[in-house]
């Protein structure tokens, strides 16, 4: 269906080293709830860009790196200041001061076209496709430039973030504990901020730089979703945004032949990639996805029923007037719906708390010792609400059914022995022994 | 560079086109003004942001859809309606991410903003490969081309604009409610998320209008600089929504006509630069928190507890000969009683000279005037009230009163005096002139 070629393999390696290189200080970024400080940044390096192109006259030089950095610095700079001179909400704060620096970056870039070969959709898409046919040889090694520069700057911020492992994590979490263990957590404010801005300028020949904010917020948003330690987060963005460097490049050439067409920009399919990335964590993370949490509740829900059937059953053979219950028995003293009920039926059937007759259903031996446990909280909790607590009985019984379901055995002891010896409920019905 | 007579032309509203481009372009800038107020107060500012990256897929869709069905692609309803939708969807990512997840608003921003983006990026992509060659259109919506606009453009913008101006208008008093006090408007019976939904919906409209005019990604400035410009210049809501449109409307109407003349120039990149240099403006000059006037504000407040040091230290040194001989002092006496620098304590003592507090009968003495000596007695009056008040009211230790009383004084109202001294009076009769309750220290 499609060749690859060492041509793609390269393209991949340069999205790769620089998705990384985002991800990672993305994390800081998503973690001090400053992600929109990482979109400020990647706009605002425009006029960075554009004055040391204008100046330098060519696109590999550290003028370029210098001016990026400076920018970003003064980005964040600049919201600061307006928002404490001027009283402005800081997100608006930066807001005025991005898309100012966008809109001088736009203009110089339309005022430099003339000498310098450089344009503002190349900034803002970036050419991932046309990096390998500039390839460089270095100790021995020939990678295309792209990959250099990102590779680079991939192992600074590796080493930086080990380096300041313990004031990254603090400053990040709580800046006043940060501040009275001697930690200057401005500087490392300003340290991130350098960081970011160098990460984009590094990023945005591979991916442009407005989708390097994708590489910087959402692994990090993806990884946050599957783990609550920073170290796990921080491996797995960036375990993250490789992959998504890999299928965005391999979607990018493959799926738009499905609709008749050769392929599309690989930057971005990384960020469409990336956000299927997101999607799926946001549904299906083990413990905070929408599907997890769906489960669990409708899980406990089951549960309940299952006991609340049990109970019924129990009920039924300690008034000796049926041994044998049947469906519409069940949706009358429940009143939950008939689907509900079967679930939990099938369930109790299948952990062999019930059997089947053909009358009806009928509690096991297992079935019967559960159910006891059930009711035995059930009246315990009455009598409890009833001597203790004096509230009415209409109250006492709601209490009860709800409480049954979460109280140990341990609790029921306790209750027994806070009400005294009683061997019945409030409505004379005997409580079960244990 | 343009000649006397293009300017000519402009500035007299010579052509149909400049006349309706302009119109059309002001309208949106005054909607946007509008709209931002409300977003600023609500501090829902970057919202925009992720809204108006969010309409790029729905552009490209749109027009691979147009083609798809037969048209050219590039009529500008079926793309202002793509736009639409994906901002609408983005919006609701935004606020579906926000609700089901951990994730915090400005992640929730920032993934819709550059996902969507990226999707959009990837669908241009493919557009660029059809073999029609009619993509090239479509980089106006990114970057905007307003010199560019047709007649018909133009009134589709400046009509939208004004019936989501008008309809602002009309819904002033419930966006005012929605943005001070959510809760109290909710318990009034009133369909708060509605009226968030249709605040939001208007910007997305906005949004999608403007796209063309200043492009995508500088949208959002209209939306953001002319509201927080608009801070600076009152307090009260509504005259803030009308200067905030005033301004945006005049930023679209100059960065319009500039790009008229200097065709080099993107349209959107000048609108936004005039919008900061009105910023910039109001920001120093605003007398709502402008940086000069808390400056002056700032510098008399300082001026005036440095002269009240002066006379109440000149008095005490007095107070502390037994008010024996003229009130005076001498410079080194005067230099040791507060950490002041000669420089200061110097400029100090000439402002008081000037305003006729103090004489200089000799060389480096300083004498309090008639008028300086009954000002002295007034100042120090207050602070020993207060510190006889602090000692007796708020349990404070002596020790410590002097420092607090220094701060209060200065910010006493004479009707807060008068009301202490008869509590005083009632307290203690025999305090007509309270003494120092701590050693003066001298």
């Amino acid at each position: 269906m499609f060749d690859w070629r060492m041509f793609d393999t390269w393209i991949v390696v340069v999205g790769a080293f620089s998705a990384m290189a985002c991800a990672l200080v993305g994390c800081f970024l998503v973690m001090r709830r400053m992600s929109m400080m990482g979109d400020a940044i990647s706009h605002a390096v425009l006029p960075g860009l554009a004055a040391a192109y204008m100046f330098t006259g060519s696109r590999e030089s550290g003028v370029m790196f210098l001016g990026a950095a400076a920018v970003g610095v003064l980005t964040a700079l600049f919201t600061q200041s307006i928002h404490r001179w001027g009283k402005v909400e800081e997100s608006a704060a930066m807001g005025v001061v991005f898309t100012t620096l966008f809109a001088i970056g736009l203009i110089l870039i339309r005022q430099a076209a003339d000498h310098v070969d450089l344009d503002a959709e190349c900034v803002l898409q970036g050419a991932i496709e046309m990096t390998p046919t500039d390839m460089r040889t270095f100790l021995g090694l020939a990678l295309p430039r792209a990959a250099w520069v990102s590779g680079s700057v991939l192992v600074l911020n590796l080493g930086l973030i080990t380096l300041f492992w313990k004031e990254f994590k603090i400053s990040s979490f709580d800046p006043a504990l940060a501040t009275t263990q001697g930690i200057n957590a401005t500087f490392m404010h300003y340290l991130l901020m350098v960081l970011v801005a160098v990460t984009t300028v590094a990023c945005f020949e591979a991916v442009g730089s407005i989708l390097v904010i994708a590489m910087l917020i959402v692994p990090a948003a993806t990884a946050c979703l599957l783990s609550e330690r920073l170290s796990t987060v921080i491996v797995v963005s960036v375990l993250l945004a490789a992959a998504s460097a890999f299928l965005g490049h391999l979607s990018a050439i493959t799926l738009p032949r499905l609709v008749g067409f050769s392929d599309t920009t690989t930057a971005g399919m990384m960020a469409s990639v990336a956000g299927a990335f997101f999607l799926v964590a946001l549904l299906a993370a083990p413990r905070h996805g929408v599907i997890s949490k769906l489960l669990t509740r409708l899980n406990l829900s089951l549960r309940i029923v299952s006991e609340d059937l049990l109970g019924i059953l129990y009920r039924l053979e300690e008034e000796g007037k049926m041994p044998h219950a049947d469906f519409p028995l069940f949706a009358h003293a429940t009143g939950v719906s008939t689907w509900r009920i079967r679930r939990a039926l099938a369930r109790l059937r299948r952990s062999r708390l019930i059997v089947r007759h053909q009358s009806g259903f009928a509690l096991t031996d297992s079935g019967r010792e559960q159910a006891r446990q059930i009711l035995r909280s059930h009246r315990l909790w009455e009598s409890y609400i009833d001597r203790l607590l004096n509230a009415s009985s209409h109250s006492q019984h709601f209490t009860a059914e709800r409480l049954e379901h979460v109280t140990d055995a341990s609790t029921r002891e306790a209750l027994a022995k806070a009400i005294g010896l009683a061997a019945q409920d409030p409505q004379g019905k005997d409580i079960p022994e244990n | 560079m343009p000649t006397l007579d293009d300017l000519l032309r402009l500035l007299t509203l010579r052509d149909y086109n400049t006349r309706v481009v302009l119109l059309g372009t002001m309208l949106l800038g005054w909607a946007c003004g509008m709209i931002g107020s409300f977003l600023l107060l609500r501090k829902r500012s970057l919202m925009g942001d992720a809204i108006s990256h969010a309409t790029l897929p729905g552009i490209a869709g749109a027009f691979m859809l147009m083609v798809a069905f037969g048209g050219s692609g590039k009529s500008l309803p079926g793309l202002l309606l793509g736009a639409l939708l994906a901002g609408l969807l983005g919006m609701v990512s935004v606020v579906a991410i926000r609700g089901l997840s951990r994730i915090k608003e400005d992640a929730a921003l920032g993934i819709v903003l550059s996902v969507y983006f990226g999707i959009g990026m990837a669908l241009l992509g493919i557009v660029q490969k059809y073999d029609t060659g009619s993509a090239a259109g479509l980089q106006a919506f990114i970057y905007g081309k307003t010199a560019s606009m047709l007649d018909s453009d133009a009134w589709l913008i400046g009509i939208t604009a004004a019936a989501v101006a008008l309809l602002c208008a009309m819904l002033l008093k419930e966006f005012t409610l929605l943005c001070f006090d959510q809760a109290f408007a909710g318990a009034q019976g009133w369909p708060v998320r509605r009226l968030d939904l249709l605040l939001m919906g208007m910007v997305v409209v906005v949004t999608v209008i403007g796209l063309q005019a200043v492009g995508l990604i500088l949208i959002i400035a209209l939306l953001i600089i002319p509201p927080a410009a608009a801070r600076f210049w009152t307090h009260r809501l509504w005259r803030m929504v009308i200067i905030s449109a005033a301004i945006g409307a005049g930023s679209s109407l100059i960065g319009a006509a500039a790009s008229a003349l200097l065709p080099r120039l993107p349209a959107g990149a000048l609108i936004v630069c005039v919008a900061a240099a009105f910023f910039l403006a109001s920001m120093i000059f605003g007398p709502c928190g402008g940086i000069l006037v808390r400056l002056l504000q700032q510098t008399r407040l300082h001026r005036k507890v440095a002269r009240q040091h002066l006379l109440r230290g000149l008095y005490e040194v007095w107070e502390s000969r037994g008010r024996q001989g003229p009130p005076e002092a001498d410079w080194h006496t005067m230099l040791a009683m507060r950490s002041w620098k000669a420089g200061r304590l110097h400029r100090l003592l000439r402002q008081a000279r000037r305003r006729g507090h103090l004489t200089m009968p000799a060389p480096l003495t300083y004498r309090l005037t008639e008028r300086g000596l009954a000002e002295a007695r007034r100042l120090v009056h207050n602070h020993r009230l207060w510190e006889i008040y602090l000692i007796t009211h708020a349990d404070m230790a002596a020790s410590r009163v002097d420092r607090d009383a220094d701060k209060l004084e200065h910010v006493l109202e004479p009707e807060v005096v008068a009301q202490l001294e008869r509590e005083l009076a009632r307290q203690h009769p025999h305090l007509a002139t309270p003494h120092s309750p701590h050693p003066l220290e001298s």
